[in-house]
């Protein structure tokens, strides 16, 4: 199984580690990923600004892995839904697809929406499934408490996204289990995590994040477990900032999913970029058990 | 005598170019931090940061970089071999036949004692080294010109570099084709060469040239005899063979005085190498005195980019020297295109046809903006939104074959254009993402305010709807603008919109406030309303739109398919362009 890997704009600054994760586990299953330079933003962050500019930048990147002849596979929530809602328009709605074909083919390309876009947890547990990944898994931790973080453009606007149930979500849930972590349950589980509004309106950005980690941590999670870029650098940097600003003690570490799976599966802490997180997330390695020994 | 006048002119333009632009690398300043540091201090700092690195370890990695950027040119190997085969070509092509031909008087004749150029192997490297030049330039205009890559922009500027070269060889090629054919230039040196030669010698002599050294002569003309041409080959041996090796040797020439030879003696009588002579000197004298002021000043920026980028880094160097680094980094930067091509938000130009979005084009503008020039206030916009369409991946940076850190460049020119007030509406993008991250580079204090003249610009009243006088009656303002709604197929479900609230109170936003009315406007169902009512004014005085998440809460829980979330996008976008309009308007009034 292979895909063409979109690499989040976010990912080589500040969350190298969710590169170097993602390809190890991906690695580990058996799932092929390509890299095609040409690769550009996913057209998330022009939204706001002109719609036509970030229709053109997703379709571009979608005709690039149509001429793969791959799925086009994101580690980001952001990402996918600009392209589950791109995708969507481009095969329902032809005057928006003949005149972004018209100008694609200035570079020789064409998006006939013969492709999909994937988000990583959808190959995780869809394409791969969970039981194919159980027998992949080496430790198991124990005792560890997640609030796993769904994000939004996964589940919402359901009828694009077509991942998991809109407003009972599970799949992610079971992602985190299989890895023996228990996933905690908790009011603010399907909220945003603010970060779209870090640098537009920081203390907005703040008050929604500061909220969902005081909610996971009160409802007793030890971590949080995310698989988008943009949650991370709000749950990670944005994190750090949020406690020295607003002189916050109890702090809730985020660890990336690929690193919380990368790291059952015995992939060794310093191939996962652990030690890259801003508020550290190292101590996690010590709820995790051998297999062996936590069946002997 | 007109030679070496013109040779010290422009010898004399050189040098002051030279110093001019170099002085500029310490005068201008970019960016904010480097503001308050002096020209002196900056010239200080570069002494002590060069002494300190040569006379350390990291003297071995300017070694390194040197060997593989600057000679070898491993970063564009990495990236095209075409782009490196043509620049290895003209750039070796051209050194060489600089150093042997060019500067002969002073390298050729000191190195080798037995120099002519008319003597192998000079007269065969000549044009060998010119062929590799010729090539270099046929690929360059492949790659501008026919081969057509999306977003790789030609400048005047290039067009100088390529049309500035090809004068030069070309120029010489025939200048070298008509002396071969040249019937004067045989005369000449028959007269200075061959004092005791009898009429029947210089016959035979004249006869044997012909033949075999491609002379076209109006008096004797071929096929010769045998017994002609041996007694020509004995003169020639006598007189001339010392210090002419066949032409044939110099191929490219050579052809070419086969290909003019039917109009060699017309060509002749009007002095047409002499003429040659003429342009090939002056075009290279021309090269020489603009060279400081031309992209062809990257001969020497560019590895002294590579080099510097190689030994500093934000946060360790002296600021000082990174803001002379990032004036150098300008100049550096040879118009190659690789970053234009490879940008991330590239496509987007097509979609807003600002060439500014083009990192390559960024350059040309921000070296207007450092050096003071005055630019129309559609310049600065433009400029402005050039530098903010950047998701700061830092892949201009990592592809740059000169080095150039271009990202840090966009950054610190950004916040300091921020300054001067221009309203730039891509500060309200997830965009801002970066600049929110990086505060050791902001004033805290001044963060908001570009976002807070972007808000203004956009809200109709100049204020936000909480501040606004409630008592003045609503009327719808009909501009148009409720028909690109109702026909966006994207948008146009905000009339099934029944007032149930359910967005509203799905909203983490609104939950975040106690009274969300006070901080945000109207509330998304009310915005829902106020589209059906034509209330724009209204819709666009709220904050609420710039404060959506984009996470589609509203959307989900819609019970009539209001695509709610799509319609603040689209909302949005109106706005923008709405103010961008008042904006024009106001600039023209």
């Amino acid at each position: 199984m292979d895909f063409v890997l979109l690499r989040c704009c976010t990912t080589p600054i500040v969350l190298q580690q969710y590169e170097w994760s993602t390809n190890a586990v991906m690695e580990k299953l058996g799932i092929g990923l390509l890299d095609v330079p040409e690769l550009g933003c996913c057209g998330y962050p022009l939204r706001n600004i002109s719609f036509r500019a970030h229709v053109l930048a997703t379709a571009r990147n979608l005709a690039l892995s149509e001429k793969e002849n791959l799925d086009l596979l994101t580690v980001c929530n952001c990402c996918y839904g600009t392209m589950k809602y791109v995708d969507n328009l481009m095969k329902e709605d032809a005057s928006i697809r003949n005149d972004v074909n018209s100008t694609l083919a200035k570079e020789g390309l064409k998006y006939e929406g013969d492709i999909n876009a994937r988000h990583i947890l959808q190959v995780l547990y869809d394409d791969i499934g969970i039981e194919a990944i159980k027998e992949k898994v080496v430790r198991t931790f124990d005792g560890l408490k997640i609030a796993t973080h769904y994000g939004c453009r996964i589940l919402r606007p359901s009828k694009l996204a077509q991942f998991d149930k809109p407003h009972s979500p599970s799949k992610f849930d079971e992602l985190v289990e299989l890895t023996g972590a228990k996933s905690i349950d908790w009011s603010e589980k399907l909220e945003c995590c603010g970060s779209p509004l870090w640098g537009i309106n920081n203390e907005l950005s703040l008050d929604l994040t500061e909220h969902k980690l005081k909610n996971a941590k009160q409802s007793g999670a030890d971590y949080l477990c995310v698989a988008c870029s943009y949650c991370q650098i709000q749950f990670d940097i944005v994190q750090e900032k949020l406690l020295s600003q607003r002189g916050i003690e109890a702090k809730l570490p985020s660890i990336l999913y690929p690193q919380l799976l990368g790291l059952s599966l015995g992939i060794d802490g310093e191939t996962l970029g652990l030690a890259e997180n801003r508020v550290s997330i190292s101590e996690i390695e010590w709820f995790l058990l051998h297999k062996e020994a936590s069946t002997a | 005598m007109f030679f070496t006048i013109t040779l010290y002119i422009s010898l004399l333009i050189f040098g002051l170019g030279l110093l001019y632009k170099i002085s500029s690398w310490f005068r201008y300043s970019v960016g904010l931090e480097a503001r308050d540091v002096s020209p002196a201090q900056r010239v200080f700092a570069f002494l002590r940061g060069l002494a300190l690195t040569i006379f350390s370890p990291r003297i071995f990695t300017l070694l390194k970089v040197f060997v593989l950027d600057v000679l070898l040119q491993t970063k564009v190997l990495h990236q095209d071999f075409l782009k490196w085969a043509m620049h290895m070509c003209i750039y070796y092509g051209f050194l060489l036949l600089l150093l042997m031909h060019g500067l002969d008087k002073i390298v050729s004749t000191a190195l080798f004692s037995n120099y002519y150029p008319t003597v192998n192997p000079f007269l065969f490297l000549r044009d060998f080294f010119g062929i590799f030049i010729l090539i270099g330039i046929s690929i360059a205009i492949y790659r501008r010109f026919i081969l057509r890559v999306p977003r790789l922009r030609t400048s005047p500027m290039d067009v100088y570099a390529i049309v500035i070269l090809a004068v030069i060889m070309i120029s010489g090629f025939l200048l070298e084709a008509t002396k071969i054919t040249s019937y004067t230039k045989f005369q000449e040196m028959v007269e200075e060469y061959t004092v005791q030669a009898d009429a029947e010698e210089l016959r035979t002599l004249e006869a044997y040239w012909v033949a075999k050294y491609g002379v076209v002569s109006p008096k004797v003309k071929g096929p010769f005899d045998a017994e002609t041409l041996e007694a020509g080959q004995e003169a020639h041996e006598m007189s001339c063979v010392e210090c002419h090796s066949r032409p044939q040797w110099g191929f490219a020439g050579y052809t070419a005085s086969r290909i003019i030879k039917p109009a060699a003696l017309l060509l002749d009588r009007v002095n047409i190498p002499s003429l040659l002579w003429y342009i090939h000197f002056l075009a290279c004298f021309i090269g020489l005195a603009y060279l400081p002021f031309s992209k062809m000043f990257h001969i020497f920026t560019t590895p002294l980019s590579l080099l510097a980028n190689a030994v500093m880094e934000k946060g360790r160097s002296d600021p000082a020297n990174i803001a002379t680094r990032q004036l150098l980094e300008l100049d550096a930067c040879m118009h190659c295109g690789t970053c234009s091509v490879q940008c991330r938000v590239g496509v987007v130009f097509e979609a807003l046809r600002n060439v500014n979005i083009l990192p390559s084009e960024k350059i040309p503008s921000v070296k207007a903006l450092v050096a003071g020039k005055k630019l129309s206030g559609e310049q600065i916009r433009e400029i402005q939104e050039g530098l903010h369409l950047c998701t700061n991946c830092f892949r201009c940076t990592v592809v740059c074959p000169a080095g150039i850190n271009l990202q840090e460049l966009w950054f610190n020119v950004r916040e300091t254009l921020l300054r001067e007030g221009q309203p730039e509406f891509l500060v309200l993008s997830p965009l801002s993402l970066y600049r929110g991250l990086m505060p050791q580079s902001l004033e805290r204090n001044h963060y908001p305010d570009p976002i807070d003249l972007a808000l203004e610009t956009i809200y109709p009243a100049g204020i936000p709807l909480e501040l606004q006088d409630r008592s003045t009656p609503l009327v719808p303002s009909e501009n148009g603008w409720s028909s690109t709604l109702h026909t966006s197929v994207q948008a146009n479900t905000f009339s099934n919109c029944f007032r149930c609230v359910t967005c509203t109170n799905a909203c983490p936003v609104v939950r975040n406030y106690p009274n969300p009315a006070e901080f945000v406007g109207l509330l998304p169902h009310q915005i829902m309303h106020a589209a059906g009512m034509g209330l724009w004014d209204l819709i666009f005085s709220s904050k609420m739109l710039w404060d959506c998440l984009g996470c589609y809460q509203c959307q989900e829980h819609c019970p009539q398919s209001v695509k709610v979330a799509d319609v603040l996008y689209e909302l949005k976008n109106m706005a923008i362009a709405k103010a961008r309009s008042k904006l024009i308007e106001q600039k023209e009034s």
